[in-house]
């Protein structure tokens, strides 16, 4: 019988990344689809004809897109663990320091590690600033969602595991134990977590496609995450 | 910022974010008290209830601040439940209402602000954006009386204080929202129609003497 639930997305997004871990945090039965970014599928643009990204959750056959919003749903939509904190205040605030990752910590990062000059200068800048805030959110606790992994920490998985090796294959060390020990800590004990080990690719294959991209990442900025 | 009790809006008269916010605590009749903040010489309160970003709108509810409008709105619907639910709450159509909500928060204000900032090819083609943004929405609504359907929701609240500018953007870049988009001029005036709109969006005119502030202010002729 097809699974109902299906994700479209690929193993090096970041993005699809939250996704999949929501998911099987909710031990939610789904079907994994291979999207070939440079050759986008027919259900991909059909599913998502807006913005035509991944990921992309189908669930009896609705679609749902951006990747924090399939988080929401698959915390509202599957019982079993909470993603998001049941105290509107809580929630308010997981939404907020979600927001701030994808608004400012990841582009700060992102353009550190492909610019060079007084331009990657000014983003380093910002990125510290952003990590240093991020960071102070974790306030003693194991996790920003407290005990055990939220909304919050999904979206901060670039951080965990991606940050670390985009800066490998730039040569620069932003995030690193001895500026960041809390954050780096964390990321530790993120990518520990039964659920995120079951979504990330190897290590050493995700280094070698950032490798092998270097170039073209360099001239356009933009992410290649399949 | 002690823990007082009631709550209270750090704002901006004419920003389209904040109006959101003053949108759902009407809707709700919440009481609160308003707090117009100069922008250009930030107050220690606002600094305080946002570190992070330094912006309006602030909502701070017994001494607790929420920031971000969409995440505020998203709060008063929570907190205030019993009354004028501005969210659906199947999560699917959740899901839809945050996707078009998110979709105007990434495309509306910066196409906008693009049409009386720039001029010439790059006017041109954020007007070409703005029609296609607009036609994409009124696709959305299609024929219902709002976007939440037979009630006035989510995204309604995200969209209805851009319609203040409508008249800005129309005559920095010449073209009629009418023209391109009928349902989406004929849904602005249904929501006129309500206290809680009416009350709360600019006077189209004032925005407009706003925005030529702001071009005289960048230095766009």
């Amino acid at each position: 019988m097809a699974e109902t639930v299906k994700l479209l997305g690929t193993k090096g997004s970041p993005y699809s990344h939250r996704a999949e871990v929501a998911l099987r945090l909710k031990e939610v039965n789904f079907e994994f689809l291979h999207e070939d970014l440079a050759h986008k599928s027919d259900m991909l643009l059909r599913y998502n004809p807006i913005h035509k990204k991944i990921p992309v959750l189908v669930h009896e056959e609705k679609s749902i897109v951006e990747s924090l919003i399939v988080v929401e749903y698959v915390h509202e939509a599957f019982n079993g663990y909470a993603i998001l904190p049941s105290d509107p205040y809580e929630r308010a605030m997981a939404r907020f320091w979600a927001r701030y990752i994808d608004e400012k910590v990841i582009p700060a990062f992102w353009m550190s590690c492909w610019t060079d000059g007084e331009m990657q200068k000014g983003f380093i800048g910002q990125a510290k600033e952003a990590l240093t805030i991020l960071e102070s959110q974790l306030k003693g606790k194991k996790f920003f969602g407290g005990d055990s992994i939220g909304f919050v920490d999904l979206a901060a998985g670039m951080v965990a595991f991606w940050f670390g090796i985009l800066q490998e294959v730039a040569g620069i060390s932003l995030l690193n134990e001895e500026d960041y020990p809390v954050l780096c800590r964390w990321a530790d004990d993120y990518c520990s977590v039964e659920a995120v080990k079951e979504s990330l690719l190897d290590r050493k294959l995700l280094v070698a496609h950032f490798a092998s991209k270097k170039e073209k990442i360099f001239a356009t900025k933009a992410p290649v995450y399949d | 910022m002690a823990s007082e009790k009631g709550v209270m809006l750090l704002d901006f008269w004419v920003s389209p974010f904040g109006q959101r916010a003053r949108i759902a605590l009407a809707e709700k009749g919440v009481q609160y008290e308003y707090k117009e903040e100069n922008l250009t010489e930030k107050s220690e309160l606002l600094l305080k209830a946002n570190p992070v970003h330094k912006k309006i709108p602030v909502l701070i509810h017994d001494g607790k601040p929420v920031c971000e409008s969409l995440i505020i709105v998203e709060y008063i619907d929570e907190v205030w439940s019993d009354k004028a639910t501005l969210m659906p709450s199947a999560p699917y159509q959740r899901a839809q209402a945050r996707f078009w909500a998110d979709f105007i928060d990434k495309k509306v204000y910066d196409c906008g602000s693009r049409l009386w900032k720039l001029k010439g090819e790059e006017q041109q083609t954020a007007k070409k954006e703005m029609i296609d943004i607009l036609q994409l929405l009124e696709a959305q609504l299609g024929d219902k009386k709002y976007f939440g359907g037979d009630s006035f929701g989510f995204v309604d609240v995200a969209f209805v204080p851009f319609t203040s500018w409508f008249y800005s953007y129309e005559t920095c870049a010449n073209f009629s929202v009418e023209g391109v988009a009928p349902k989406i001029a004929q849904w602005a005036k249904r929501c006129m129609e309500r206290e809680s709109v009416a009350k709360t969006l600019s006077d189209p005119k004032k925005v407009y003497e706003f925005v030529c502030f702001l071009k005289k202010k960048f230095g766009v002729e």
